[in-house]
């Protein structure tokens, strides 16, 4: 990456006092400019130490530290905190002020005047989903666990800061409403473009939140970073195939999408063709099953060679139904789960209109999983043949 | 100084039968007063002082473990030396008068004060403490606009019990030669058997009561107004 990153640990490493062995060693990480980097490993790696350095909640005790290239290592830390929005688990609301009060904490110490201050409020409480009439008096007390992380994110967000740290912000929230946290995140961070570092212990958290993962080892060495396809497709040791897990191949199927694919041409017929085309065109593909179609090419159901007898009624009540179907920005992940479902075997993919394009099936799935793998294998070689 | 008052006032009424209670008080309203709010006024500054000076030692001594340990034993001890001695064993350094039971009242009214600074504190949670750093609050900020405000209302209940303390043990007072209600206490006392003894006895136990009522009472209204609306349940 030729630009500036954001965010530079250079040889950062952290010893307690009175302890021999390191906490974090000779560290050594790159933030950019508007992406979410996720530091995820087992607990007790370091990751939070990790993250804290960032700020000098915990003074590293050797390297240096660089926000936009600036050298921040031994500057005031109150002011460097004021730059960086910081959220962590526990929240830390704090109770004593109303949301509105907790929201403008960063904003009086920078000491913005008074209409300025209440209008960024609104607007905050407004990002983060919170109608600013019903919330902004409240206090934190009043608030649910959603509610309250929500106005813990929008606090750090306070003064606008380029740089948020954001500390397990979802760990303790019921799994629904992290997911709807999570989603709306996302979906602000499209509009805010803040360079976020994001720790969890979640591998799964950090695969959805993350446009890159550094998977931390003990003393906080990284493993492998790379963005989640990536080393979901080529886990660079046992360590990082261990902590992601059986089904990281099928994780990694949320990256791919069906467009990716060689669609294969299926044995299809309308519903206003007779049975014995359809029995020649099954024939000719060698196949089971054929789709049957209505007369838009939209398909209907899912018809066996048993089912194509020209004898009585009507065809659309034979055979099986079809269940949903892929359109090509699909994942496939998506593309998996409604092949396991089908009576075929195969998942149907329609173009925008619903009109029958093809069908996904195994060979071509795994076909695309093993090429993602040798790109990603492809890129980690170049990669050692370049140092 | 009121001591003699009660003699010269009998004299001048002329009478040496016990009045009943509720006319003893009437006849002797005024000075009941005075000494009441000379009692009052002790034990305000008394309590204001080590108000102050708890609250900063307990700030001081909270996040030092060895230091708080040895502090707050002391505070302790300070409480369990019998009053008489600790009132009499100023009066070589302050001479007779208010100046020795006020400095013993000060050191009896530090402990549950600077044993509920250090309990509120303690009762702030770290979360807050840490995203208050997190947010580039500074040590002084983190503690005026956080630590202190949080805890306030276990302070405040500190004060509370302090003043109750001290608006008894300040009728040992006079003793040492200070003002206030004890003043009727020991009167009484030296006169047993002799008319009105028993009432101005009475007098000063029941004005003490009293006015630690009243001083408790305001301190309650205090301690709403003063603590936080997010902490109040």
């Amino acid at each position: 990456m030729s630009s500036q990153p954001k965010i530079h640990l250079d040889q950062v490493g952290k010893v307690y006092p009175g302890t021999s062995a390191p906490a974090v060693e000779n560290l050594d990480l790159e933030v950019h400019e508007g992406e979410i980097l996720v530091l995820v490993g087992p607990s007790g790696c370091g990751k939070s130490t990790t993250l804290r350095l960032i700020n000098r909640m915990i003074e590293p005790t050797s390297g240096r530290i660089l926000l936009d290239g600036e050298d921040v290592t031994r500057a005031n830390p109150d002011q460097l905190r004021r730059r960086i929005g910081y959220v962590i688990q526990q929240i830390g609301l704090f109770p004593h002020h109303t949301i509105a009060q907790n929201i403008a904490t960063v904003p009086k110490m920078l000491g913005w005047n008074k209409g300025e201050t209440t209008q960024r409020v609104d607007e905050l409480l407004a990002t983060v989903g919170l109608d600013p009439e019903v919330y902004r008096s409240r206090y934190p007390k009043e608030l649910s666990g959603g509610q309250a992380q929500r106005v813990g994110v929008a606090r750090a967000l306070g003064a606008d800061p380029d740089i948020m740290l954001m500390d397990e912000p979802f760990g303790a929230i019921d799994p629904i409403t992290r997911d709807r946290l999570q989603n709306e995140f996302l979906r602000l961070q499209e509009q805010l473009h803040k360079t976020i570092v994001f720790v969890t212990h979640d591998i799964d958290e950090a695969i959805k939140m993350g446009d890159r993962i550094a998977i931390l080892g003990e003393r906080s060495k990284i493993m492998q970073v790379d963005t989640p396809e990536r080393i979901l497709a080529y886990p660079v040791d046992d360590f990082v195939d261990d902590f992601i897990g059986t089904g990281s191949t099928i994780k990694g199927l949320n990256f791919l999408t069906v467009d990716s694919l060689n669609l294969t041409s299926y044995p299809s017929m309308t519903v206003s063709e007779s049975t014995e085309t359809g029995l020649a065109r099954l024939r000719e593909a060698g196949g089971e099953w054929l789709v049957l179609l209505d007369d838009q090419q939209r398909p209907l159901r899912w018809l066996k060679q048993s089912e194509l007898s020209p004898s009585t009624g009507d065809l659309t009540e034979r055979g099986d139904e079809l269940g949903d179907q892929l359109q090509s920005d699909d994942t496939l992940f998506h593309a998996l789960e409604l092949m396991v479902q089908s009576a075929s075997g195969c998942s149907v993919v329609v173009d925008e209109a619903g009109r029958f394009q093809g069908c996904v099936e195994m060979p071509a799935m795994s076909a695309a999983i093993r090429r993602a793998q040798r790109e990603a294998q492809l890129h980690y070689e170049e990669l050692e043949a370049r140092s | 100084m009121c001591v003699g008052w009660d003699g010269s006032f009998r004299r001048r009424k002329g009478s040496v039968e016990s009045a009943n209670f509720f006319t003893y008080v009437l006849d002797n309203l005024d000075f009941i007063l005075e000494e009441t709010l000379a009692h009052a006024r002790i034990v305000l500054i008394v309590v204001a002082l080590a108000t102050v000076f708890s609250v900063l030692l307990g700030v001081a001594i909270h996040r030092r473990p060895i230091l708080r340990a040895v502090v707050l034993a002391a505070s302790g001890i300070m409480l369990t030396i019998p009053s008489l001695a600790l009132f009499a064993l100023f009066i070589p350094l302050l001479g007779i008068g208010n100046p020795p039971a006020m400095l013993a009242l000060f050191l009896y009214a530090i402990l549950p004060i600077l044993r509920n600074t250090v309990t509120g504190l303690d009762s702030v949670s770290p979360a807050v403490i840490e995203s208050a750093k997190g947010m580039g609050m500074s040590s002084l900020q983190q503690l005026l606009r956080v630590r202190i405000p949080l805890a306030w209302p276990v302070i405040v209940a500190g004060v509370r019990i302090s003043t109750l303390l001290t608006v008894g043990i300040a009728a040992i007072a006079v003793l040492v030669g200070g003002d206030g209600l004890g003043s009727f206490i020991q009167s009484g006392l030296t006169r047993n058997g002799l008319p009105n003894a028993s009432n101005s006895v009475w007098v000063g136990v029941v004005f003490t009561v009293l006015l630690g009522l009243v001083l408790d009472a305001v301190l309650a209204t205090v301690q709403r107004f003063t603590s936080p609306r997010g902490l109040r349940v």
